[in-house]
């Protein structure tokens, strides 16, 4: 309860947005700002590129025809970015190509160059071995496989690379919905214990009570949190997409290839769309709220019990270790995963209760028979029931004992205690 | 009528018994003093009381049926080691714990403005906990643990931190939630204030009840028929049954004697037998303090 109200809350709901959004928005504003034009002088003594390079829209040639010495001399007067010096050159051994500049020329400056040149050389050598352009444009070959799922409801258009990205995500937001808010009921539950307000607490409701009120608590913090950042996230990364769309569409004309381009792009879509269509959408829903929700309380549990067994973070450290390590390997072994989301190993990854909810929102997009599904969010309900009845115990006790120094042994002893 | 009867409570941890076979009975409208030397087992046995943990044996009578769970919502707690969520505001903390004793938003305010006001502390209502000395937040802390109005009120250590006044205030307080019909247990070391306060007491010593009973009879029993005397002149060859303990010269020809009556005599006698030798200035039985008994018991058990 106090939790929403502290103003670290409400900072971090806006904040956190406004962070996921200025990472969109950063490179974007970047991008776009870097099409300052430039002038770079060209002295090109072997004649084959005069007039021919293009620095894509953000390079401006001038080509002059003095020597190298004046050109040079210059180019500290007339404030141009740099100077391109072409020597006679041998057209299979392009060496000497040199680039003066007052400043340390910006890779993309040089790159911008180089693939100029290289283009130009190129097409010099197709022109030499009788080659035109389109023919070769001919030669290219666009070509990728379409995935086609057999189900029992007929063929669906798949897509590894869509079931990925949608696997990623899900599992990634798990594990990290897991890791801040279960640190935070780690942390609500040692600032009870040392303020000693739990005694006040615990002579009114149970321990037990106390313990699922804080883990729901801090979920249903969490998840206020989370709704906040995926909306406003979402909210602001379409508004600052859009700014930037309508800013750099404006003066561009379309031209034939922008319309083709756009086809593809449209294609790409509907293929985007047909592979989503292969994914059981309501059934991705409805395992990612259910692995979430159980995932988040069987770790919110265990770390509960870490909280109440220690006297500050420092201790908290070393049982922490035990209870991230699973969390930590899933997340490591998500691309072992991804190779072979049908495997014996990503199968019984997704059954073991600490690994499942990760491993599990992995393979999920992939298609993953029901009776396994069945049976992992079983085992993970009996998990969690499990972790809730061992954190209770270790915690009834743990929130009344201070300075005692404890140990795994201890909290055995602690586990068969009775009431 | 007893409104709390323990029967039999034992608690070991592990190879550790902190109670052994603890009966005690505390009367209603009575204030009971829970004494006895550190680690003697007096929180454990509150705790046992507040619920917060389970004995491994026995039971708990709240007038005179078996305790259960809701009954703890009777009970209001002081805990020794007590403290407040620090980032929390003075009124919404109070409200916070009295909600979860089970009082409705509205009377939850009304009552803990009642009792700020009590306590001339109601300007501290939107004052952060952690702004407050550790003597301001225990006075919260016992408001805390009155405002909804409980029958039993435990108290552990309740005057640790407190200052004289503020001290007084709190004696008072209890004092007067007496009046108005709660049952008062606390725990304490202060001797003073369990001779000041307390009707009724229980001893507990190495996870024994030693000594439980009221203050008064207590003290009747443990005291030794000796009287103070100062007197002029002095006296010689008393009666057998009375021994001279001491003797003090207070000034020429002024005495103070500390005479011990043996069995079958009584004051009285004592009495007509020195008027015949001595002028008495004064004439006191000399009643042990709560302290001595104390000391005396703990002593006696710890040499055994």
């Amino acid at each position: 309860m106090t939790r929403v109200r502290k103003k670290s809350f409400i900072i971090m709901s806006v904040i956190g947005p406004l962070l996921i959004a200025s990472l969109w928005a950063i490179p974007i504003w970047l991008a776009t700002r870097d099409t300052e034009q430039r002038t770079i002088d060209v002295v090109d003594e072997s004649g084959y590129f005069e007039n021919k390079l293009s620095g894509n829209g953000s390079l401006n040639f001038n080509y002059v025809t003095k020597d190298i010495t004046s050109a040079k001399e210059k180019l500290s007067e007339n404030n141009n970015y740099g100077l391109l010096y072409i020597p006679k050159i041998d057209i299979d051994k392009p060496r000497g190509i040199t680039f003066f500049s007052e400043k340390n020329p910006s890779i993309d400056v040089i790159g911008n160059l180089e693939r100029s040149l290289r283009n130009n050389i190129e097409e010099i050598k197709l022109i030499r071995s009788s080659i035109d352009k389109e023919t070769l444009e001919s030669l290219k070959t666009d070509l990728s496989i379409n995935t086609i799922n057999i189900t029992d409801s007929g063929e669906k258009t798949g897509s590894a690379g869509v079931a990925t990205i949608i696997g990623y995500i899900a599992a990634i937001m798990i594990y990290f919905f897991i890791f801040i808010y279960g640190i935070q009921i780690l942390r609500g539950v040692i600032e009870e214990k040392t303020s000693r307000i739990i005694e006040i607490i615990v002579s009114s409701v149970r321990p037990f009570q106390l313990m699922m009120g804080k883990i729901i608590g801090v979920g249903a913090v969490g998840l206020t949190q989370f709704l906040i950042w995926i909306f406003l996230g979402f909210g602001i990364t379409t508004l600052v997409s859009s700014y930037f769309n309508i800013d750099q569409q404006g003066p561009v004309p379309v031209t034939a290839g922008m319309e083709e381009a756009q086809d593809e792009g449209a294609e790409l879509v509907t293929e985007i769309f047909n592979s989503l269509e292969s994914i059981n959408i309501p059934l991705l829903l409805t395992a990612f709220l259910f692995y979430f929700l159980a995932a988040y309380l069987l770790y919110g549990s265990l770390f509960a019990a870490v909280g109440s067994a220690v006297d500050n973070d420092t201790d908290a450290q070393q049982f922490q270790l035990p209870i991230t390590i699973p969390l930590i390997f899933s997340l490591i072994v998500l691309s072992a995963i991804l190779r072979e989301p049908d495997g014996s190993f990503a199968f019984w990854l997704s059954m073991i209760p600490l690994t499942s909810p990760v491993i599990m929102m992995m393979r999920i997009p992939f298609g993953v028979p029901l009776w396994e599904i069945a049976l992992s969010m079983s085992l993970l309900i009996v998990g969690f029931i499990f972790t809730t009845w061992l954190a209770s115990r270790i915690y009834r006790i743990g929130i009344l004992m201070h300075g005692a120094k404890v140990n795994y042994r201890i909290l055995g002893k602690w586990l068969f205690m009775k009431n | 009528m007893e409104l709390l009867r323990t029967e039999g409570i034992s608690k070991s941890y592990g190879d550790f018994w902190a109670l052994k076979k603890i009966n005690i009975r505390v009367p209603e409208k009575s204030i009971f003093g829970l004494l006895g030397p550190n680690g003697a087992g007096k929180t454990t046995l509150i705790r046992i009381v507040t619920q917060i943990i389970f004995a491994d044996e026995g039971e708990i009578y709240l007038e005179n049926r078996k305790m259960t769970g809701n009954d703890i919502s009777l009970i209001g707690y002081l805990p020794e080691e007590r403290g407040l969520y620090k980032k929390m505001k003075v009124g919404e903390h109070l409200v916070y714990l009295a909600r979860l004793k089970g009082l409705s938003a509205h009377d939850a305010v009304e009552k803990i403005k009642f009792w700020m006001k009590k306590f001339d502390v109601l300007t501290w209502w939107g004052k952060k906990i952690e702004d407050l000395s550790k003597g301001m937040q225990q006075k919260i802390q016992f408001i805390s643990t009155i405002l909804h109005e409980p029958r039993l009120i435990i108290l552990d250590e309740p005057f640790s931190g407190f200052d004289p006044i503020n001290a007084n205030l709190i004696k008072d307080e209890i004092l007067e939630l007496r009046e108005n019909g709660s049952t008062i247990i606390f725990s304490t070391h202060r001797m003073e204030s369990v001779e000041e306060l307390c009707d009724n007491i229980a001893l507990i010593n190495k996870s024994k009840v030693i000594l439980e009973g009221s203050k008064k009879e207590i003290k009747q029993k443990y005291k030794s028929n000796t009287f103070i005397i100062e007197h002029q002149e002095d006296f010689e060859g008393l009666n057998h049954n009375f021994a001279v303990l001491q003797k003090d010269k207070l000034e020429e020809d002024y005495f103070r004697s500390v005479i011990q009556i043996k069995n079958g005599e009584n004051p009285n006698m004592l009495l007509s037998e020195l008027i015949q030798k001595v002028h008495i200035h004064s004439f006191i039985e000399q009643i042990p303090s709560m302290n001595d008994i104390f000391i005396n018991q703990v002593n006696a058990i710890s040499n055994e």
